[in-house]
């Protein structure tokens, strides 16, 4: 099978967003959401056209592995003999997964925000912002090297600025953004650093290290610096991925519009990081396997962390960005649970590794991808909802259940899912992750149940307070409070659309599509783990049912009076903005720059000045002698003359 | 833009700065090569003295001063390689097929050439002509000095010091690596903290160009490619940025960013134009900086010792700082709410200022979305004088 075609997937949303942003301005706000839409329409179905094609069409080759085929792979820029930058496209398992989740996602946006950016001024500009993002997100994902991956990287990030700092005319959206740009740039000096380090010992930026045999001397030789680089690599990731403690940007990006949180800050960019170490897996897997259980613990602790906050935050959008930040610590737990085959200490091309030693890397991609689809549409349905109220505060809600059925059952699927009850998706995908969890250490194991159950309490936390409980518009009737009422079709149906996959996607065979080593195999239930899991999430909901589902919320206020400071902290994020902004503010701002300025201008810039004015000094304090007294010339000349004499007079 | 009386002297001695600057690209010859570099440095100090604002004649004094200052040094430099190679020609290419200077006497020669140049190229710590140069400067020639009078530091930096003292400039690149790592970070620091836009400006050239020297430094074919890439870049960028700041100031009477506030909406095309320029300037992807700059990291990564390495991650750093301080400004002065209501009756730019942005941005924009020509181009030529300074400096270490 050629795939001639695919350039276009990158090819159509980069002119869109060229005609969008010179042109937009002057068309009427139809016409701009319709080229987005058109165009996003015909990469989803060319990038549904391709996954068919790979998987079932072409299928598995001779050595039963889903080839990598690289589409087309052009010379960028030439750094050396040995170092090119390639731009290309290259199909494999997880990017073409990744292919049909950004363009799904991505259209059920573009067709949302036709209905929830009405009217808005900027429409076309946000239309091509849209644009932007979804370019760089495929061409990060399908990128043939790192190098692309890191080029594409900074490509997303600049359109999530974009994006967030949307409303630039809002003080809190520019400093979210600035904050979103700078935290994540911060991380991507690492990645960079990485890249250096990786591309010296290894000579190339491609991913497959041993696909090329005359480098394999050179790579034995940075077997002591590639696991550097890679950590470093995986800090760059954490950055877009918000992993604590780089986490601090995600909360504050929720200023932008909100199909955008759905499509950047939930479902696509932010798990960037978690493809970006399963690009790179087989390479930690052989050479940095305790890198790799390093990146297991960050996220579990970041997972458990967002888990915290996330019990206690009153503005719906950031419940909803810790449950995104804790549920990649699901992904990244997953992938870094993987443990390198015993016998040859790398990935073995065996079906029983991508079932046990392996397993949690198809358990993290399975749940990126049924993660992208439930939490896009708990995001959207935010969107509804904000949209009806007019504010993000739980206070303006409640009791929305009877005003708005579609949103209200979408996201009670969606809430279903990511709990992990059955037969919803979030529900298999969980599972794989805890089975690879166990097969780890019960500990890890233990833990990351405990932090499902929290889960499976917030979301339903949340759920109670914006759909049951006290209506803010029946108690506020008399004082004019709008009456919220049910979203526009375009913006219901993305939520419908996303909700029949999150029912159905669970079902999907994912261990024959995408596993560690390539090699397919029959995903079964652990029932002991299963049976524990949903356990643990019922628990969950029925503690939440019990605390918020009535109009009073006697225990949870009562926990909030009795933990004052605990409450207090976690909704206070236990203050790392606060820590962050002290480092950035006081030591970087007011210690180091500062001092430099002050340094430059008054000690450097003195000295110059100093020069200048030692010589005017100079010339002042002799200029006397220049008099214009031919008697003082006489003297002088007089006096120079006996002195010459005498001193010639004496050596003679 | 609007000038005081004397157009016509004005645009005299604008011709003038242009010729010494081509001259200067063209010569083969130390002499004249010299001699032009002279030629340009002059009209700069009528040209801001004249026609610049703020405190002009202390800004034109000082960095005409410090520009001569570091041409004596050079004379010494130049004079030195005629007479201790023979003392027959002057011609580059010659000298640097006679290679004839004994090592002692580089070591002492190179520091001047270096410097000499290195002030013109933003050395720290010879950059304090640059902010009070650029700030009191007219918009054009803050542009054209910006964007390439700085330009024939690193050239000659490259073309003279480096090519023909190649033992030296081994020898003795570890200072001149501390000191222009020094000016990358403590250029991009001290921009963090401006208050006047042009200040920020010339601060982040004093980071860039330092960059230029640096990649020089680190004599690499890779490295030297990024050099001259960079050198193209941020003479395009900082002209556009210039421009930009000129065309603001025009309108607003003002360039202190705490009294500026929300001009995206007053003056959409300038605002979009001074995003991309500071996207450009800190290195995204698509535009000219970061062709640049990564070839640039790439190519100082070569060098397997720790020193060099260490060298290029600190100034790595300055890719975050650059960000910050870029991202300051366009937050503060196009975001936000409008800061004076003065402002909302001011106009978006005249088809002649667009002309001119438009061109620039293509420019860098297309430097950064097609770089292979370009690069191949200078990493070609740059290729045989790599080599023999390569090669010189094998057998010098034998």
């Amino acid at each position: 099978m050629e795939y001639n075609f695919v350039f276009l997937i990158l090819l159509l949303p980069a002119l869109s967003f060229l005609v969008l942003g010179l042109a937009g301005m002057k068309m009427p706000h139809k016409v701009a959401g319709a080229i987005g839409t058109v165009v996003l329409g015909t990469i989803f179905c060319l990038s549904i056209y391709t996954a068919y094609e790979y998987f079932i069409g072409q299928g598995r080759g001779a050595d039963g592995l889903y080839p990598h085929v690289t589409a087309f792979n052009l010379t960028w820029l030439k750094f050396s003999e040995l170092l090119t930058f390639n731009l290309g496209f290259r199909l494999s398992p997880i990017s073409v997964m990744m292919l049909v989740v950004i363009t799904t996602v991505s259209l059920m946006v573009h067709i949302y925000s036709f209905g929830y950016m009405h009217g808005e001024k900027g429409f076309q500009r946000y239309y091509a912002y849209l644009s932007l993002f979804t370019m760089s997100m495929l061409g990060l994902v399908v990128a043939t090297n790192i190098f692309q991956m890191y080029l594409f990287w900074e490509l997303v990030g600049v359109s999530s600025y974009l994006l967030i700092g949307f409303y630039y005319p809002q003080g809190a959206a520019v400093a979210a953004s600035k904050k979103a740009f700078i935290v994540t740039r911060f991380a991507d000096l690492f990645f960079l650093i990485g890249i250096l380090i990786y591309s010296f010992y290894v000579g190339t930026f491609n991913y497959d290290l041993h696909a090329m045999p005359t480098l394999h001397e050179q790579v034995a030789g940075a077997a002591v610096m590639l696991p550097v680089a890679l950590f470093f690599m995986f800090i760059g990731g954490a950055g877009k991925s918000a992993m604590f403690p780089l986490h601090i940007w995600l909360p504050d990006a929720m200023e932008g519009p909100t199909p955008v949180s759905a499509l950047i800050h939930a479902a696509t960019m932010v798990v960037a990081g978690v493809f970006l170490v399963a690009s790179l897996f087989p390479i930690f897997v052989e050479f940095a396997p305790e890198q790799l259980h390093w990146i297991a613990y960050i996220a579990a602790f970041t997972a458990f962390y967002a888990a915290a906050v996330a019990c206690v935050q009153s503005d719906i959008k950031r419940v909803l960005a810790f449950s995104t930040i804790s549920q990649i610590g699901f992904m990244l737990v997953a992938l870094g649970v993987c443990l390198p085959d015993p016998h040859t200490g790398a990935v073995a091309m065996t079906e029983e590794y991508a079932d046990v030693q392996g397993l949690g890397y198809m358990a993290g991609m399975f749940h990126l991808f049924t993660h992208a689809m439930f939490k896009a549409c708990l995001f959207l349905g935010a969107g509804c909802i904000i949209h009806a109220v007019h504010s993000n505060e739980k206070e303006y809600m409640g009791g929305l259940r009877k005003y708005m059925p579609i949103t209200h059952i979408t996201f009670l699927i969606s809430c279903l899912a990511i709990a992990g009850i059955p037969p919803f998706s979030g529900f298999f995908s969980k599972d794989e992750i805890l089975v690879a969890c166990y097969n780890f250490s019960p500990v890890m194991g233990a833990v990351m149940s405990g932090i499902a159950m929290m889960t499976a309490f917030y979301m339903f936390r949340l759920y109670y307070v914006i759909f049951w409980g006290k209506s803010y518009y029946e108690t506020h009737i008399n004082e004019g409070a709008h009456k919220p009422h049910e979203a526009p079709l375009t913006m219901t149906f993305p939520l419908i659309f996303l909700s029949i996959i999150t029912i159905t996607c669970g079902f999907l065979p994912f261990g024959e599509l995408i596993s560690a080593n390539g090699i397919g195999f029959h995903t079964h239930i652990n029932w002991t783990v299963a049976g524990t899991s949903v356990a643990l999430a019922i628990i969950g909901i029925v503690a939440a049912t019990l605390m918020y589902k009535n109009e009073e919320t006697p225990v949870a206020d009562k926990l909030a009076k009795t933990f004052p400071t605990l409450h207090r902290a976690a909704y206070k994020r236990f203050y790392m903005d606060e820590v962050w902004q002290y480092v950035t503010h006081r030591i970087i701002f007011r210690l180091i720059s500062k001092p430099i300025a002050w340094f430059d201008r008054h000690v450097i810039d003195g000295t110059f000045d100093f020069l200048a004015w030692g010589s005017n000094e100079a010339g002042e304090s002799i200029r006397p002698w220049q008099s214009g007294d031919v008697r003082h010339y006489a003297i002088w000349f007089l006096s120079g003359a006996v002195a010459l004499t005498l001193v010639l007079l004496y050596m003679l | 833009m609007q000038l005081k009386p004397l157009t016509k002297e004005y645009f005299l001695w604008f011709t003038l700065l242009s010729i010494g600057v081509y001259g200067f690209f063209i010569s083969i010859d130390l002499f004249t090569m010299f001699m032009f570099y002279e030629v340009a440095l002059i009209p700069m100090y009528l040209l801001i003295g004249v026609w610049g604002s703020g405190k002009k004649e202390y800004s034109a004094m000082k960095l005409t001063l410090m520009l001569m200052g570091g041409s004596a040094l050079l004379i010494i430099g130049i004079i030195g390689i005629y007479f201790f190679s023979g003392g027959t020609t002057m011609n580059i290419l010659e000298l640097q097929a006679l290679h004839n200077i004994p090592e002692s006497v580089q070591k002492v020669l190179f520091p001047f050439v270096f410097i000499g140049f290195g002030v013109l190229g933003a050395l720290f710590p010879f950059h304090t002509w640059s902010p009070d140069g650029h700030a009191s400067a007219p918009t054009a020639v803050s542009m054209l000095h910006a964007g390439v009078l700085m330009k024939l530091g690193g050239y000659g930096c490259f073309r003279i010091a480096i090519v023909l003292l190649p033992e030296a400039a081994h020898q003795l690149s570890w200072i001149f690596i501390i000191l222009t790592t020094i000016s990358v970070v403590y250029g991009a620091f001290s921009a963090c903290v401006q208050t006047d836009l042009k200040y920020i400006n010339a601060y982040s050239s004093v980071s860039h160009c330092g960059l230029v020297l640096f990649a020089l430094l680190m004599m690499t074919q890779t490295s030297c490619t990024g050099a001259v890439l960079q050198m193209l870049s941020h003479g395009l960028m900082t002209a556009l940025f210039f421009a930009l700041i000129g065309m603001i100031y025009g309108r607003t009477h003002t360039r202190d960013i705490r009294q500026l506030g929300g001009l995206m909406k007053i003056m959409p095309f300038l605002s979009v134009g001074y995003v991309i320029a500071g996207l450009a300037n800190l290195g995204l992807p698509g535009f000219s900086g970061f062709v640049a700059e990564m070839t640039i990291f790439v190519g100082s990564f070569q060098n397997n010792d720790v020193f060099h390495r260490s060298a290029t991650i600190i100034a790595c750093t300055a890719i975050v700082i650059t960000a910050v301080y870029i991202l300051r400004v366009v937050g503060k002065i196009l975001y936000g709410k409008v800061a004076d209501p003065h402002f909302e009756e001011l106009t978006d730019a005249t088809w002649d200022e667009r002309f001119a942005v438009g061109c620039l941005i293509f420019c860098v924009a297309g430097l950064g979305i097609a770089p292979l020509w370009a690069s191949n181009i200078i990493s070609d030529t740059l290729g045989p004088i790599i080599e023999h300074i390569n090669n010189v400096t094998a057998i010098a270490s034998l």
